[in-house]
């Protein structure tokens, strides 16, 4: 006899359940806690990390997150307007750095920056040394992907908002600015977050660059200590650190779309 | 023909071989037309006449393909024309309201003044509350528009247009994104607009209020202006062919 839907959907429900315990029991029983727990969760060596892992590994993958994302924020957003210039010029050259930067692998773009340019304009260097070049290589990859989430983010604010404006007498810029960007950058808050969360792990590249000890970030850091002690704790703490980062800024998004959903 | 030049050298809307093409579809087909100082000028006909068009075209939300416009006596067409300064001076209401939902209606009313006519901010909000009580919303400044009805929202449009001092209002529609019991609200403060002597345009669907309110009413079809006159006249007894059918369609 052919079960009726809601009893189709309660015996699936179970059925979900049921392979969630089964694969919960295998690895409670069938993995090696021990040989784990030694590799990847050394008491000492995890005491030993601290606290410079937090002042300096920590510090420095903020930093230099935050100036990638800054930079790539006022590019992206620059990028965004250049795209819906009127002006065909501005459109193609925005197009094409956004293509260029999108397309080609972050590590790429460090390799680029942190090699090439000493070697095009010898003698001279990207101001700020090692931040001034992790700034331009992440702003330019997370400005690439932010300049197209903005530009929809403004495409995606009725036409009539502008007009209002606009029959109200404002200038387009002042349009732009009083109305328009206001509401975009509303709508696109949730995806920019998500772009910092990816920029705070496109930083480990930074590595490419050659950094000295005291400005380690996280990855480098964890790297560095893998190989001095011949263990995986010094990876558990830093991978610690990242979600110390980057959770409670996806509990922030989350936030975000729910207030935002509610004032639609 | 005297008579008519007199009468248009004080207009306060003035319309000269109006043509306006998208692509190769010629919406608006030569429209000579003006609309007096305090004159209530209703605009009808059915979709795709060209009426909403015309309307923008009186502010440049669209640009004409050719002829002239003038406001006050300046021509807004003129490619030297300060056009934000002149739409500044006439205020316009959308179908779709287009409040600006991430300000609170005070703030709605008070952003141009400030950066447009450079008032003060407390100048602006002793002008927006002004008009907000006109419209019968005094006590919804701090709301934002999505806490509105679609009536309420639509006054505070009219306030916040208001707001500017304008010379004069176009309406593009503002009934027909209403549910029908909040039309009256609406009307009721366009009707009281028009007694002050507002010189308004207002494209429409409502033929009581041109009825009752309007001076003069414009019947377009296909781009062009098919018949005006006297609201009175052209509802009771339209001379043209196309007027009456479009008429016993919608009354």
């Amino acid at each position: 006899m052919a079960l009726s839907p809601r009893k189709r959907a309660a015996r699936n429900r179970y059925i979900q359940y049921a392979v969630l315990a089964v694969i919960v029991l295998v690895i409670a029983f069938g993995a090696n806690w021990g040989e784990l727990h030694r590799a990847f969760w050394d008491w000492d060596i995890v005491k030993a990390q601290f606290p410079d892992v937090i002042t300096t590994a920590l510090k420095w993958t903020i930093i230099y997150t935050a100036c990638g994302f800054v930079f790539g924020l006022a590019l992206g957003l620059v990028l965004a307007l250049m795209r819906l210039s009127s002006v065909g010029p501005y459109r193609w050259i925005a197009t094409g750095i956004v293509e260029l930067f999108r397309g080609l692998p972050a590590l790429v773009v460090f390799l680029f920056l942190g090699v090439g340019f000493p070697l095009a304009f010898p003698g001279r260097e990207i101001p700020g040394g090692n931040v001034g070049t992790v700034t331009l290589a992440l702003g330019l990859v997370g400005g690439a992907y932010m300049a197209e989430t903005i530009r929809a983010g403004i495409q995606a604010v009725p036409k009539g908002q502008l007009e209002a404006a606009r029959s109200l007498g404002m200038s387009h810029t002042r349009a732009m600015r009083s109305v328009v960007l206001p509401q975009a950058l509303r709508i696109v808050l949730p995806p920019l977050t998500n772009e910092l969360i990816l920029l705070t792990k496109d930083s480990s590249l930074v590595y490419i660059l050659g950094l000295s000890i005291d400005q380690y970030e996280l990855t480098k850091w964890g790297r560095e200590g893998m190989n001095s002690y011949a263990n995986l704790t010094p990876m558990v703490v830093i991978g610690l650190c990242y979600l110390l980062i980057t959770v409670p800024l996806s509990i922030v998004v989350r936030r975000m779309e729910a207030s935002a959903g509610r004032a639609r | 023909m005297t008579t008519t030049a007199n009468e248009r050298a004080g207009a306060a809307i003035d319309v000269r071989e109006l043509r306006k093409s998208f692509g190769s579809n010629e919406v608006l087909k030569g429209i000579d037309f003006h609309v007096s100082n305090g004159q209530v000028v209703c605009v009808i006909g059915p979709s795709g006449s060209g009426k909403s068009t015309l309307l923008r075209c009186v502010n440049m939300l669209e640009a004409p393909t050719s002829g002239q416009i003038f406001v006050e006596g300046d021509e807004i067409t003129d490619p030297d024309a300060d056009v934000d300064a002149l739409r500044s001076r006439i205020g316009m209401v959308f179908q779709q309201f287009n409040l600006f939902p991430h300000m609170t209606v005070l703030r709605n009313l008070t952003i141009a003044q400030e950066k447009v006519r450079g008032r003060s901010r407390s100048e602006a909000v002793e002008v927006a509350r002004r008009n907000l009580a006109k419209v019968g919303l005094a006590d919804r400044e701090d709301a934002y528009p999505a806490h509105l009805s679609g009536g309420q929202q639509q006054r505070v449009a009219i306030a916040r247009a208001l707001s500017m001092d304008p010379d004069m209002m176009l309406f593009d529609e503002p009934t027909s994104a209403l549910d029908p019991e909040l039309v009256g609200d609406v009307l009721a403060v366009m009707k009281e607009l028009a007694t002050e002597g507002m010189t308004m345009m207002v494209v429409t669907h409502e033929m009581g209020f041109a009825r009752e309110a309007g001076d003069k009413l414009v019947f377009m079809d296909d781009g062009v202006i098919v018949e005006e006159g006297d609201p009175r006249e052209v509802l009771a007894d339209p001379k043209h062919e196309r007027t009456r059918a479009f008429l016993s369609k919608v009354l």
